[in-house]
């Protein structure tokens, strides 16, 4: 399994979080959540501009197995999306962390990124789950 | 392989060649139909002579697995053997030739069979009322929440916009309450596979209209606090819809009736034996309780104090949410659930019950006894069980779709995989109360040689199945690219 990377927070709900320069946060799927989807064959991102609340789906990540919500991680606005998904969603699969990214999103506020876990507390989690 | 095994339809055809080889030809020249409208390109369809087509569709229909040539432990699907006696009886000339039209007063036979198709459906699952006329599963979902949508309207109650669905839901109940204008709230099951109560008390309020509900749920164990869960969603003014398509553990031993639930979709072609498989054709009654009977879908058969029978619609039911299909559901299919019902009687039903209920059982003690781990242990099966692979997967790389594939080699049918999606490497398997001892006790074998190769030699495994005409399928790909148009090499 890949290293889950130190400098990222992570969410119950298996997606990690990257709080870039400008204040725009980026989100992804873990790589133990790529894991357990198996080869994605579809991803659907939200439309730029649009709102999303935290806890609530904002895309979908559908494999050869199942279809599976991803849920927005903090409130704000979608500033960007990952447009390459849409011809190779496999690069979430080869690239969870990187070129595999989903959206991001301009925090509304940001004390919803202190509930977030580091990798160390998200290993555990995965760790106790399996 | 020969290529004549993966052969297409078109790459049989000849031009000009067409029904048996030796027959003249008889395509004439279409009368009376004007120029303008007469099509100026070849239809590209394929010309076989009738020998060839026979021949072809045969060796595919060979290919397939069936009910009629090996065991199909598909879970959540019930594939029971369906007795020929049911496809005899629904073909009948009365039945056969009578047109959907025909009055009621020349159907007098038919309609008395699907009123009493109705009575027993009622009878069996303790509702107050059915309609046959769904024409398959997803419809007869559609129609139940359709009721209690129209139930609230019905009352002035417009705020209630919310449908909860467990977790361990069939994937059609959220697709369902979405189609009818419904949210969904999912609500998680707890490690002993029943509901989460506190989460669902957390959710429910004046805007829930309904929770859907399978009992025994898509985990395989009875969901113990249906009592508990009724009453907190009656008292938040929500219904209780029943999934029928688990049906088959409970038929003659506990009512959906009796457990509080307002509507009832039954899957005729699980249960009550009818053919299933290939898209259908399916028939997916529904049963409603007392307060939601105004709003059944139309036509529904009624019989009148002089003891004639007819089709009741709008004027009968001006509550009635609608019409669902043509005339009145596929009768060919109800006919088969008649026949099989009246074949069984109460006393049959209860046998369904008791030996798919025993079947699902054994072969779950069986497979634990063969290494394999079940996903609720302490739990006892209704008639189906979750192996799980999650520590083999672990341990040798051994997979849920690893093992489907591989048991094709053994001539078996893979259990449902990868679903209920909250087990791990799952393996979702129903034997049906139709299969004999000998039947589970070669599929555990099956299982256990596989076990043992997963041992020995992960490889081939892996890239099973190795005796079937088509190797493992590249399954992004497939999905991915999606392409199953046939298009010439050259124009015909």
């Amino acid at each position: 399994m890949s290293e889950t990377p130190q400098d990222l927070r992570y969410s119950e709900s298996h997606e990690w979080v990257r709080v870039e320069s400008d204040g725009s946060v980026t989100v992804g799927i873990t790589g133990h959540a790529q894991e357990l989807l198996g080869d994605l064959v579809f991803v659907e991102t939200p439309e730029p501009g649009s709102a999303a609340s935290a806890g609530e789906a904002c895309a979908t990540v559908e494999s050869v197995k199942a279809a599976s919500d991803v849920y927005a991680p903090v409130s704000g606005e979608i500033v960007a999306v990952n447009e390459g998904l849409a011809d190779a969603p496999e690069l979430v699969n080869e690239s969870p962390y990187d070129d595999g990214w989903l959206f991001r999103i301009r925090p509304a506020e940001t004390t919803q990124l202190d509930a977030l876990m580091d990798a160390d507390a998200y290993d555990a989690k995965v760790a106790s789950e399996s | 392989m020969t290529r004549d095994e993966h052969s297409l339809i078109f790459d049989r055809s000849r031009p000009g060649r067409s029904a048996t080889a030796q027959a003249p030809g008889t395509a004439g020249d279409a009368v009376g139909i004007p120029d303008a409208l007469r099509r100026r390109a070849d239809p590209g369809l394929p010309a076989a002579s009738e020998l060839d087509v026979v021949r072809h569709y045969t060796r595919l229909s060979q290919k397939n697995f069936a009910i009629d040539t090996q065991f199909y432990p598909l879970g959540s699907c019930t594939m029971k053997y369906n007795p020929r006696a049911c496809n005899s009886l629904a073909m009948l000339p009365g039945f056969l030739n009578r047109h959907p039209l025909a009055p009621a007063e020349h159907s007098q036979g038919y309609l008395e069979t699907m009123f009493e198709l109705q009575e027993m459906l009622r009878e069996v699952t303790g509702m107050s009322g059915v309609s046959l006329t769904p024409m398959a599963g997803a419809q007869g979902e559609f129609a139940g929440v359709a009721m209690i949508r129209a139930y609230h309207r019905a009352r002035g109650d417009d705020e209630r916009r919310e449908i909860i669905v467990p977790d361990a839901a069939h994937g059609t109940n959220p697709a369902t309450a979405i189609m009818c204008g419904y949210q969904v709230r999912e609500i998680p099951t707890d490690a002993s596979g029943d509901v989460d109560l506190e989460a669902l008390k957390s959710v429910v309020g004046p805007q829930t209209a309904g929770i859907m509900l399978t009992n025994p749920s898509t985990v395989g164990v009875f969901e113990r606090h249906i009592r508990e869960i009724a009453t907190i969603v009656h008292e938040a003014g929500g219904l209780l819809y029943y999934d029928g398509a688990n049906l088959n553990a409970i038929l003659g031993k506990v009512r959906p009736g009796d457990m509080g639930f307002d509507v009832i979709h039954m899957n005729l072609h699980k249960t009550f034996s009818t053919p299933h498989g290939g898209g259908g054709p399916g028939a997916g009654a529904v049963g409603v309780s007392r307060r939601l009977l105004p709003f059944l879908p139309v036509p529904v058969v009624v019989r009148e104090d002089s003891g004639e029978y007819r089709h009741a619609a709008e004027t009968d039911f001006p509550q009635t949410i609608g019409r669902l299909s043509t005339f009145a559901g596929n009768a060919g299919v109800l006919l088969r659930a008649y026949v099989y019902m009246r074949m069984l009687g109460r006393k049959g039903m209860t046998r369904v019950a008791e030996f798919s209920t025993l079947n699902a059982n054994y072969l779950q003690a069986e497979l634990r006894h063969a290494g394999f781990d079940l996903a609720f242990p302490e739990r006892r099966a209704t008639h189906e069980f979750i192996v799980t692979l999650k520590r083999q997967a672990k341990e040798t790389g051994l997979t849920a779709m690893d093992i489907a594939k591989r048991l094709l080699d053994y001539g078996y049918h893979a259990p449902t995989t990868y679903f209920p999606l909250l087990v791990p490497e799952c393996l979702l398997i129903e034997p049906t109360e139709t299969e004999s001892k000998e039947t589970l006790d070669g599929f555990v074998a099956a299982m256990a040689a596989i076990l043992e190769e997963s041992q020995q030699d992960i490889d081939t495994v892996k890239s099973a199945p190795h005796q079937l005409p088509n190797r493992r399928f590249d399954e992004v790909a497939a999905a991915k690219r999606l392409d199953v148009i046939y298009r010439p090499e050259t124009a015909f």
